[in-house]
């Protein structure tokens, strides 16, 4: 069966009605992972409803308290917003390292979210800050935090016939950064071995006081590793803390072995990029200072 | 002596002629060639990487409509002993007629057993899924050790090496070559150097995959149009593989998106021809990356056992080294090299060298540029640096002191002419990369390399035009530079403007019988023909200008592009507008069996940075050093030794097939089978060294092999530098080193 149909609604009224029943359908935004998949014969719909026409999810909007990224907006757009990768070093960072140049250009945080690979460079970063997913579906509307939107390796919480319409970030208050490493055996264009986003807030005298620990590609999803980040507030982050939080994203990692790595690999080297990406973290503060 | 002792063209850096081509995207490679009518080809592949095809039912393909045409390996000739082709490519028929369509075995996974044309590529890939195939499966082994154990599964029953013949096993070839005693010597030395070492089964990484267009007449006529590297072989291995007269088959080349040995064979142009035969229209097929990495040959991964012993004051006095090869499912894999070449940097007069090759149930193995040496070359040279160090010698102090010069011989018996390895030697301990000082936590190795070289068959003509333009038309697929290099000769033979020659790749009608681009021999060989075809251009033009004059053609002289003969002269443009009225129009051409070749040396330092947290390394300088005998087009010349040192860099550090227990590759794709990109490297940087190739008219050396063979021990020994911990084994990917580093 190859694709019937390819519809590209204007407003998202025009884009439920043309999903239909959604059985067949397959939602696109950049397709740089839809296209992929039924090449390979992975994924296989016979109607396909093209996103980007419709102005609320290729929007970037920021207010007082969000950061909204419309679900559809390509990283490139992110990545060029005027405010956002200052904002948000590390989810810019995120973004960056999906694909090349040229796949940057296409896809987007929203459809890396949808795909939902335990590897996605954007799930880490997006859940360290705090990033909540609006849906809208047949039902109505709803929100759903991103450590909650991902279910399973390449299965999100999407019912038949909803969509992801933006992702809202809190505005990152004065005093906080945040940062997103990953290991690849090759600098880009490759698939994180494991990944860790963080996002953190310090006072005037250093001390953290909020922190958000997410790791990935060491489990079937992306984690928020809560005791990670508990172990961090109320200390300057000096070395106690950080053994402690990297311990704890050790002990959530449940990692297997595959073609790109060992899992003991894994585990050890998703504390080594927390304890980097923290530092990262810190140091933009200092550096904002 | 080189009959050329000073050059105006060749050493210059002209914008090559099919560059603008390629840069705006007009150059048309294997799959941009579309015909009226064409079918399209989908080949039917097995499930299994071992197993007897007990039946194969096209019919509920056949009965689709718009199917026009299957096939089966029945539909192929039925293949003997005989070989096929020479150098690099050669293979016995029947090692190669089942590698393109099984013929009742499978032998390995995604082997193709039947093939469709149908009118569109979506339908030919359904009626694919239609056939039915079944098949006795059989275990499969893919590991070399387990097929040379007792109770391995035998994928040939019907072979017996020269020295086994009591019963069929895995080993497919066994060459062991010894001179002097070596036993003894080792008694006489102060210094034993024994470890093994490995290298992964690798891809050539070429960015094109396979794709061809052909036709077929009613009286056998054959049209072929594919991306390959040497279409006469295209021509004569399609016409074993379908039994059509080599002489009714013509091959035209395309542009090439990459080879580096692998396409210089053939996989799916058989099946095209005997597909377009049986519907009577033209078939395209093109394979995609999956079946590129699942069904073609790569470079064999290689186990090197090598024992070295050497006197306290730094001569090598005892060579042992046994390089075992996997093959993949049929003899493939050259053996004979390593045994050969292992030892071909060094002086030795007591030396041993074995090569041993293994079926296993994985793509019969293919050329990868210096076919089986950089993987002997990683042990021996690994082993040579732990022995200078052991000694307490400089790595290249070591080196220098036992490196074959002129007069040395190899283990293939002949002594080396002038070569060029003790320049490069020292080329490398002078520069200021050598010098430099190292920064915290960088390692740094050395090693180098020998690739001998091919010569073989070639051919040019030369068409020259009433405006005195020169077309240069030959055989050789141009991968790396090599029209630019083939009008750089014509132009200096014919003392005329680079930009009056205008190279062509001729299809195989239209030129003389020529071999492979491979063995770095295009721009020795091809070059050499093209120099005696201006030489004889030459020739005929002194004549014309002798009888314009009434003078004998010996007192003519051709120099700055002209004829002269005292106060006479006639330019090329003059003899060439009046080419009809002196003698008619001016073509010229040359054939020749090359015995000018002359081996490749090259010596490469890298500096590597391991994070001795991740295990990730850093390649964070590297410099090629490499004798050229004369750089024709010295961008090529540097460019090819650049992509030797990059693909080197791959192999080391993350280039490797993963295969399952069933024999199933893991990784067929780009993403996951790690070649660099880009931003991986650091410049790299080139010494030309130009030792002058005494046999050739410019002193030519072949270029384009050498490069790959020291990379992978010179990064290995900077990975040690930089950890302190020995590998042996590549690659040497962050998990596989942070393993050594810490406790997991």
């Amino acid at each position: 069966m190859a694709v019937q149909e390819f519809l590209s609604p204007k407003s998202l009224s025009e884009a439920q009605a043309a999903f239909g029943e959604g059985a067949a359908s397959s939602w696109l935004a950049g397709g740089t992972d839809l296209l992929v998949g039924i090449r390979l014969g992975a994924r296989d719909p016979s109607r396909v409803v093209d996103l980007k026409q419709i102005p609320e999810l290729t929007a970037i909007e920021i207010d007082d308290a969000s950061v909204r990224i419309g679900a559809a907006a390509s990283a490139f757009d992110v990545l060029h917003n005027s405010d956002v990768p200052s904002l948000l070093p590390g989810l810019a960072e995120a973004l960056n390292l999906i694909g090349s140049t040229q796949i940057t250009g296409r896809c987007s945080a929203g459809g890396n979210l949808c795909n939902a690979s335990p590897a996605a460079d954007s799930i880490p970063a997006l859940i360290a800050n705090g990033a909540q997913c609006r849906i809208l579906g047949p039902e109505g509307e709803r929100v759903l935090p991103v450590e909650n939107f991902v279910v399973g390796p390449n299965q999100n919480a999407l019912a038949p016939g909803e969509l992801l319409v933006e992702l809202i970030l809190p505005k990152p208050v004065p005093g906080t950064s945040d940062a997103y490493l990953r290991l690849t055996p090759r600098t880009e264009m490759d698939i994180a071995v494991a990944g860790a986003g963080v996002s953190i807030t310090l006072d005037s005298s250093g001390t953290c006081t909020a922190a958000r620990v997410a790791i990935g590609a060491v489990a079937p999803t992306a984690l928020l590793v809560e005791p990670a980040g508990e172990a961090l507030v109320g200390s300057p982050l000096d070395q106690a803390a950080m053994d402690a939080a990297v311990a704890a994203v050790r002990a959530a990692a449940k990692p297997i072995s595959d073609k790109r790595g060992p899992a003991q690999y894994r585990t050890h080297v998703v504390g080594i990029l927390v304890s980097r990406a923290i530092a990262n973290a810190q140091a933009r503060i200092e550096e904002a200072r | 002596m080189n009959a050329y002792q000073e050059f105006k063209t060749i050493g210059s850096r002209p914008v090559r002629p099919d560059g603008l081509d390629k840069v705006t995207g007009r150059a048309r490679y294997g799959a941009d060639l579309n015909m009226q009518g064409q079918l399209y080809g989908h080949v039917v592949r097995s499930p299994h990487a071992h197993a007897i095809i007990e039946s194969i039912d096209c019919s509920k393909a056949l009965a689709m409509e718009g199917v026009l045409a299957v096939m089966t390996g029945d539909d192929l000739v039925k293949p003997g002993d005989e070989m096929l082709g020479s150098g690099e490519g050669a293979m016995a028929l029947k090692d190669f007629v089942p590698m393109v369509m099984s013929q009742g075995k499978v032998l390995f996974h995604s082997q193709a057993v039947a093939a469709i044309a149908a009118t569109s590529p979506e339908l030919a890939a359904e009626a694919a899924r239609a056939v039915e195939v079944t098949y006795e499966v059989l275990p499969a082994v893919t590991d070399v050790h387990k097929a040379l154990a007792a109770d391995a599964p035998i994928l040939h029953h019907d072979r017996f090496p020269d020295d086994y013949p009591e019963e069929p096993t895995n080993l497919a070839t066994h060459i062991s070559l010894t001179v002097g005693n070596p036993d003894a010597a080792f008694e006489g030395a102060d210094v034993i150097v024994e470890q093994t070492y490995s290298v992964p089964m690798c891809h050539q990484g070429y960015i094109e995959p396979h794709a061809c267009v052909a036709r077929v007449d009613i009286t056998g006529r054959t049209d072929l149009w594919c991306c390959t590297q040497g279409h006469f072989a295209v021509r004569h291995f399609t016409s074993a593989a379908t039994g059509i007269d080599l002489g009714k088959i013509k091959v035209t080349p395309s542009e090439i998106g990459g080879g580096f040995g692998g396409k210089t064979t053939v996989y799916i142009e058989p099946l095209a021809v005997v597909l377009a035969q049986k519907a009577g229209r033209p078939v395209k097929m093109v394979m995609d990356r999956g079946d590129v990495f699942r069904a073609t040959g790569a470079a064999p991964g290689a186990e090197t056992r090598v024992k070295l012993g050497a006197t306290r004051d730094g001569k090598l006095v005892a060579v042992d080294v046994d390089c075992l090869m996997d093959s993949g499912a049929y003899n493939g894999a050259p053996a004979a090299f390593p045994a050969y070449m292992a030892t071909a940097c060094y002086k030795f007069t007591d030396a041993r060298s074995t090569g041993r090759s293994v079926y296993t149930n994985k793509p019969k193995i293919h050329a990868y540029r210096a076919p089986s040496i950089p993987q002997v070359t990683l042990g021996f040279e690994l082993a040579i640096t732990e022995l200078a160090a052991e000694l307490g010698i400089d790595p290249i102090e070591f080196r220098l002191m036992n490196a074959v010069e002129e007069g040395d011989a190899n283990m293939m018996g002949a002594p080396y002419k002038r070569i060029g390895l003790r320049e490069c030697l020292e080329v490398a301990r002078n520069h200021e990369h050598y010098k430099s000082p190292l920064s915290e936590g960088v390692g740094r190795g050395v090693a180098m390399g020998y690739w001998i070289n091919a010569g073989m068959q070639s051919s040019a003509t030369l068409n020259v035009s009433s405006d005195g333009h020169v077309a240069v038309l030959t055989g050789s697929p141009d991968i790396g530079g090599s029209r630019a290099s083939m009008a750089l000769m014509a132009a200096e033979v014919l003392g005329i403007p680079f930009d009056h020659v205008h190279p062509e790749v001729a299809p195989t009608d239209s030129v003389g019988h020529t071999d492979v681009t491979g063995g770095s021999r295009t721009t020795l060989a091809t070059g050499e023909a093209v120099i005696r075809a201006a030489e004889n251009c030459v020739a005929e033009l002194c004549r014309r200008a002798a009888a314009e004059w009434g003078v004998e053609a010996g007192v003519v002289a051709w120099s700055q592009g002209a004829a002269h003969y005292g106060e006479h002269s006639l330019t090329f443009h003059e003899l060439a507008s009046r080419a009809g009225n002196m003698g008619g129009p001016l073509t010229f051409s040359s054939s020749l069996n090359s015995t000018s070749a002359a081996p490749g040396f090259a010596v490469h330092i890298c500096d590597a940075e391991v994070d001795k947290e991740t295990g990730r390394t850093t390649i964070v300088r590297y410099t090629a050093i490499q004798d050229a005998g004369k750089a024709i087009h010295p961008d090529y010349v540097e460019g090819q030794m650049q992509g030797g040192a990059v693909q080197g860099i791959g192999w080391a550090l993350n280039e490797e097939y993963l295969y399952n227990a069933d024999g199933v590759l893991q990784n067929p794709g780009f993403l996951d089978y790690r070649i660099p990109v880009a931003s991986d490297l650091p410049y790299i940087d080139t010494v030309i060294v130009e030792v002058p190739n005494p046999l050739h008219p410019f002193g030519v050396k072949g270029v384009g092999e050498v490069p790959i063979v020291p990379p992978m021990p010179a990064i290995a020994e900077a990975v040690c530098q930089s950890t302190g911990v020995r590998f042996r084994d590549l690659p040497l990917n962050p998990p596989k080193i942070m393993a050594e580093l810490v406790d997991l």
